[in-house]
């Protein structure tokens, strides 16, 4: 190979692009022409490094050296000491405040990342059906780890320790779950992983599993070892043919090399894992549902207590977790209880893995320490809201959650303070909203997958949650009254108040939080029944501006109605009583001169 | 036959596993295949990669592995040259591939697209 | 016993560790309303879903309310069951549940005896609010030979499904559908005719609205009634005198045999009948059945299959056909009184008084929904016509001398026409778990040893367990008898006799949880477990009275087998009071 050129990186992530990192890279490329040094020197435009608050960054190979904060201007230094003389401009290193450390390779820098992976480790790293590459990266030596060095109470002590809380959405502490399990003594225990997941655009177990399905199979194997059990079941969605496959694999191979079965690694410990299948149904992710399902029952809850630890699983203790849970555990083993306690916030450790979605820049999964704020997410890894809009809410925990606004931007994302700010944490979905979004219309779309999802068994969910879409659409339609906004409330409330299990409990919640963040965007709807962001069909009227209307006369032949109307060259009107509002004569008008009201 | 039959023999196990993906000095490419890759389109990226590595007698080793979580630029995928730190790229399509395998990994240099790791590892 | 103490509405209460809350505040005096909490204490029944939400409470330290029904009561447990935040949940819920129930309360069958109805008025609702653009869920209607299925009017309180399954365990009916359109249903939605369904009615028993009624067969009846060219006779079965005087303000376990007959007479029925009387017969007939057996078993005879089973009850009968059609040379051949007594009146009284059978309409009263069902079975009619033209449960007819202007209270006791409306103590106590067997065992026993029972009373055979068995002495040869009442617990005895494991010479089985007096055309107990109690008690106390308590000793009997008959299992009484059953083992074809 040749020996290698200079290549400089500029960082075009969303942030750094913020800052003119496209000019960066223009005044690069010209210094570098004007040097004649464009055959030699490329200049590369790159996705986020995670380093938006030092951004724009630029990354120089060979070296590695990372420059934080380059303006435009600063294209000269670069390319005549950098570039030319191998000489570092020193004023564009990172000097750490507290240190006084420079910070000059992006390897020194890392620290300042906002994401860790730890949930996610191997995900895209390793082949998850080659048992020997997850083993490569360390699959299955916490477990060995466990069963030669440890005593059950042990392991959950480092479990309770490291303050893991559940990731499926409710954070129960998860040692002390472990402990409850344990303490449960019978013939027959079972270690279930929850991998129902069911949160519209919430996808991180998924792809856990399809990336790192031994991660998952130690840990129940961890699980078992620690409450008793000899056996562990997955309850994953039929709909994630990959993932099953991908677990069915990494479980023959996990078998074949004696790290489930009989008799594991040679130490007497017995656990196999087998697989069992939902249909996709939500509710089947609350736990006492999902057992049941897996009993052959109907997938519905039951009341709590008896909590599954008690009677699970064929009426035996029976400990569930989630995936994500269960993917934290190797290194929390491994690396110890203190590690993983010393990220996250005070009362919510480790990292949570979110599903961005919505009006984003950066769709996709992301993991970041427990108590990183809702900005830091949204605009920096999330690289800000698409085209350039404005952020209006973001909805945390699916259906079952509530939107955070503005406000909340700074609020450290963790279990406590999402509940504080009427949200919740969930499994990990993360919504992003727009100006363009309606906030009437987008609890009612919340509210419509709630109505398909709940099992019917409780009359607050199964009726109530109906009138709560009801009455939502008949004021996105324009009927509501003022009244209407109280009477929603206080169904919200009883719904919330009466429910049977997690899922009424919670649905109301999109309702609640838009209700208390976006009032005065309901009483437009109910009073001067206008839509402001301009999304409920029943409630926009096209209109056309006389001044503008030259009277082209397009507007009229496009429309599907004949509901315009109007002389040659005179100005025209709309009818809004034949306007079905498809906006067709919008898209048509050169003049801007049709608008909605 | 394979099986484990002690901490210790895994441990074994694991070096000598590292010991044969190190020594080998070749190029490793990762398709990221979970369901998002795959269903933009990854698997023509995987099969792509692999018959043209062959025709155009690159010794590399092509696996496929799950996502990484770009959801907003899949096909993803990640080259990792002989003493090289792991490049990631993204939107890649046929002709990014045949761009990255021309220019990356023939001659080390870099294209448009790349995805620098924005976040911090544990291991 | 291990106890606790807890706060209710500021009043300290002990109870056992386990109650609930509900049954905590009971011991208090607090009644906290429910709604789909069902329990029948005696018979060890209990449905709480926790589904509909009525019963919530207010716990202290809890973020949500609480459901009474379901929530164990704990140590120290501050629980309010009035607050302002509890009424208003209970009104609101209750307005969701009517919000998606029909309210055509005038024309319901169950109304006046609703529970939601009733529960409406309780919280004193008296409006909807939101109503007009309240979508209902609405389902098809379905009728099958004994049950009228109207789901739209279903609060899903799962009750019928729990005596179907859990008690039943006949399976014809579980939740169906996901959210607002979750109901009730056979599988696939399908009609109850086509299910596993035995009629044996214990859902409409304690469905709590009108989703669950009986067909009503009164229009029949008073068609027949008014026609002049038909003779209209009626035959009472004994769990019906046991518990009618319910519907018209007496207490549970009020006798109104003379009242009865008086009224039914008062309807225009020419003539005034008992079952009882062929509940006599049907004890000659199963009695001899099971001596014969016996006696062929003791001598080696292979093909004398015991324990012989009973097989009075249709919905019995039903369910050995659907789970058990392997064994259905099992069961005694005698018919069930009720067609006993259509096929003697359509031959026997048809010729003596000398009136062709197409113009005798036999009308049962009856306990049962399983017993509709059971007089439109083919093999038990004549060239279309059947040997009992129309059964009506307890519950119709008192509509039915409602609508006459009868008012039942203050009739004369009336006496039953002859000759076939006397009757002897046994077979009154057919009407009750145990009692099959025990008037069996009277006869059968007095007839094997030649001897006069010492006693007539067997309190061994009585009792509301769902499985009883006792040793009786013939003379030195013990005899195994098992008793099962609940479809569930005859399950159990009968998996016993397929896999060879059972000890019993003869089992009575009766569908229902208490036997007829708790049968699916009874008044309905709503929950209370002390009626059926009472009735039990009723019908043993008629058993007393009865001067003659040996189906043997009847006289019209005896003569009934002198004239007619010939002896008990001749070919005559083969013919018209034996049957035989069928494989009705249900497939159900999914299309795929």
């Amino acid at each position: 190979m040749a020996k290698q050129k200079i290549q400089i990186i500029v960082c075009g992530g969303t942030s750094c692009n913020g800052n003119q990192s496209e000019l960066l890279i223009d005044n690069l490329r010209l210094e570098l022409e004007a040097n004649a040094l464009e055959n030699d020197v490329r200049v590369i435009k790159s996705g986020c490094f995670g380093l938006c608050n030092l951004g724009p960054i630029v990354k120089i190979i060979p070296g590695d050296t990372i420059y934080t904060h380059v303006k435009p201007d600063d294209a000269r230094d670069i390319v005549s000491e950098h570039v030319m003389k191998g000489r570092k401009v020193e004023r564009l290193l990172f000097t750490d405040p507290v240190t006084k450390k420079v910070l000059a390779t992006e390897r020194e820098l890392s620290s300042h990342k906002k994401q860790i992976r730890i949930v996610l480790r191997n995900c895209g790293i390793i082949d998850p059906e080659n048992i020997d590459e997850a083993i490569a990266y360390n699959a299955y030596e916490a477990l060995g780890k466990v069963l030669t060095e440890m005593k059950p109470p042990e392991v959950i002590k480092i479990v309770k320790d490291s303050g893991l809380r559940g990731r499926g959405g409710g954070g129960f502490p998860t040692g002390l779950k472990w402990e409850i399990a344990y303490k449960n003594k019978s013939d027959e225990k079972y270690v279930v992983c929850n991998a129902d997941e069911g949160d519209p655009g919430a996808f991180m177990d998924r792809s856990v599993l399809e990336g790192d399905p031994h991660a998952v199979l130690e840990a129940m194997a961890i699980c078992g070892y620690s409450i008793e059990s000899h056996k562990g079941l997955i309850y994953i969605r039929a709909e994630y043919p990959l993932a099953v496959s991908r677990l069915k694999t990494a479980i023959q191979q996990a078998r074949e090399y004696g790290l489930l079965g009989k008799n594991i690694m040679g130490t007497g410990f017995d656990f196999d894992i087998e697989i069992r299948y939902g249909a996709g149904a939500f509710v089947c992710g609350e736990e006492t549902a999902l057992i049941h399902s897996m009993e052959g029952l109907r997938g519905e809850p039951t009341v709590k207590p008896p909590f599954p630890a008690e009677s699970g699983f064929r009426g035996k203790p029976t400990n569930v977790n989630n995936v994500e849970t269960f993917a934290c555990l190797s290194p929390i083993i491994l690396k110890g209880a203190e590690w993983f306690a010393s990220i996250g916030s005070i009362k919510s450790k480790g990292t949570k893995v979110f599903a961005l979605a919505g009006k984003i820049n950066n769709v996709g999964l992301i993991e970041v320490p427990m108590g990183t704020t809702l900005r830091e997410v949204i605009f920096e890894i999330g690289g800000g809201i698409r085209y350039g809009k404005k952020f209006k809410a973001a909805q945390t925990g699916g259906p079952s959650g509530g939107c955070l606004t503005e406000k909340h931007l700074e609020t450290p994302i963790d279990f406590d303070n999402l509940i504080a700010a009427g949200s919740m944490m969930g499994s990990g979905g993360l919504i992003v909203m727009d100006e363009d979004d309606c906030m009437v219309s987008v609890a009612k779309f919340f509210l419509d997958f709630t109505v398909e999802e709940s099992c019917g068994k409780c009359a607050p969910c199964r009726i109530g949650n109906k009138r709560l879409h009801e009455l939502l659409e008949h004021i996105t339609k324009g009927k509501g009254t003022l009244a209407d906004l109280d009477r929603l409330k206080n169904m919200s409330l009883v719904i919330k108040d009466t429910s049977l299990c997690g899922l009424g409990q919670s649905s109301p919640n999109p309702v609640l939080s838009t209700l208390e963040n976006f009032r005065e965007e309901y009483e437009a709807h109910v009073t001067i029944k206008k839509c402001p962001a301009g999304k409920c069909k029943d409630l926009m009227e096209y209109f056309i501006i006389s001044a503008n209307c030259v009277g082209c006369t397009a507007c009229a032949r496009v429309c599907p109605v004949g509901a315009i109307t109007g002389e040659r060259k005179e100005p025209h009107v709309i009818n809004p009583n034949i306007c079905i509002k498809c906006g067709s004569c919008m898209e048509k008008c050169k003049f801007d001169a049709i608008i909605i009201q | 036959m394979k099986t484990i039959k002690s901490p210790a023999e895994l441990q074994k196990r694991k070096a000598e596993i590292l010991q044969r993906m190190n020594e080998k000095e070749k190029i490793r490419i990762r398709v990221h295949m979970g369901t998002s890759g795959q269903a933009s389109g990854a698997k023509v990226i995987y099969d792509f990669l692999k018959l043209e590595l062959e025709k155009r007698n690159i010794d590399a080793v092509v696996i496929s592995t799950g996502d990484m979580g770009y959801s907003y630029a899949e096909p993803t995928m990640e080259v990792t040259l002989p003493g090289e730190a792991p490049v990631v790229f993204g939107n890649v399509d046929k002709l990014k591939a045949d761009e990255i395998i021309e220019k990356y990994i023939k001659n080390g240099e870099l294209v448009d697209g790349i995805l620098p790791a924005n976040y911090r590892v544990i291991n | 016993m291990e106890t606790l103490k807890l706060t209710i509405d500021n009043k300290q209460v002990e109870v056992p560790k386990g109650t609930t809350i509900n049954k905590a505040a009971k011991q208090l005096g607090i009644e906290i309303p429910t709604l789909c909490y069902m329990e029948l204490h005696d018979l060890n029944i209990e449905n709480n879903p926790a589904g509909c939400r009525i019963c919530v409470v207010e716990v202290e330290k809890r973020r949500n309310l609480a459901p009474s029904c379901a929530t164990r009561c704990e140590e120290g447990m501050v629980v309010k069951t009035h607050t302002t935040r509890v009424l208003n949940a209970r009104r609101t819920v209750m307005e969701f549940i009517l919000s998606d129930h029909p309210k055509d309360c005038l024309i319901c069958a169950k109304s006046g005896n609703c529970d939601l109805q009733a529960m409406a008025h309780q919280l004193g609702i008296r409006e909807i609010p939101g109503q007009e653009i309240a979508a209902m869920s609405t389902y098809k209607k379905d009728t099958s030979p004994s049950i009228i299925r109207n789901q739209d009017k279903c609060i899903l309180c799962r009750r019928c499904e729990m005596m179907c399954n859990t008690v039943q365990t006949v399976g014809a009916l579980s939740a169906v559908n996901r959210g607002f359109m979750a109901t009730v249903a056979p599988a696939f939605e399908q009609n109850l005719e086509y299910s596993t369904c035995t009629y044996c009615g214990q859902c409409v028993a304690v469905c709590p609205t009108g989703a669950l009624t009986e067909v009503d067969n009164t229009p029949d009846v008073l068609r027949a009634l008014a026609d002049p060219t038909k003779t209209v006779i009626v035959q009472t079965a004994p769990a019906v005198r046991a518990a009618l005087g319910e519907l018209f303000g007496m207490e549970p376990g009020t006798l109104v045999t003379g009242k009865m007959v008086t009224a039914l007479r008062a309807l225009g029925f020419d003539y005034v009948f008992d079952t009882d009387f062929a509940a006599d017969l049907t004890i000659m007939e199963e009695g001899t059945e099971l001596l014969d057996r016996l006696t062929r078993h003791l001598k080696g005879d292979k093909t004398a299959r015991l324990p012989i089973l009973t097989s009075c009850c249709p919905g019995w009968v039903n369910f050995f056909e659907e789970y058990f059609p392997d064994l259905k040379d099992v069961p005694s051949t005698s018919k069930s009184p009720q067609q006993m007594f259509g096929a003697i009146a359509k031959t026997y009284f048809a010729d003596k008084i000398k009136v062709n059978r197409k113009d005798l309409v036999v009308v049962s009263i009856m306990p049962c929904l399983a017993k509709k069902y059971e007089c439109q079975r083919e093999e038990f009619s004549l060239d279309g016509n059947r040997d009992v033209d129309f059964s009506i449960s307890t519950r119709e007819l008192a509509a039915f001398i409602k609508q006459a202007n009868i008012d039942l209270n203050n009739l004369e006791e009336g006496e039953f026409d002859a000759p076939l409306g006397e009757s002897t103590g046994a077979g009154v106590i057919f009407g009750t778990t145990g009692g099959v067997i025990e008037a069996a065992v009277r006869t059968a026993y007095e007839v094997h040893t030649g001897k006069k029972l010492p006693k007539v009373d067997f309190n061994e055979l009585r009792g509301l367990e769902g499985v009883r068995s006792a040793t009786i002495d013939f003379d030195g040869l013990p005899i195994n008898i098992g008793i099962a009442h609940g479809l569930g617990n005859a399950r159990k005895l009968l998996n016993d006799v397929r896999s060879g494991k059972s000890k019993f010479h003869a089992i009575e089985v009766m569908a229902c949880p208490g036997g007829c007096i708790g049968g699916g055309g009874q008044p309905l107990h709503h929950g209370n477990s002390e009626i059926i109690k009472a009735r039990a008690a009723a019908i043993y106390a008629e058993d007393k009275k009865k001067p003659l308590r040996k189906s043997h000793e009847n006289p019209f009997i005896i003569k009934l087998y002198e004239e007619f008959l010939g002896k008990p299992n001749s070919e005559k009484a083969h013919h018209l009071l034996h049957t035989k059953y069928f494989d009705k083992k249900k497939k159900i074809i999914v299309k795929q």
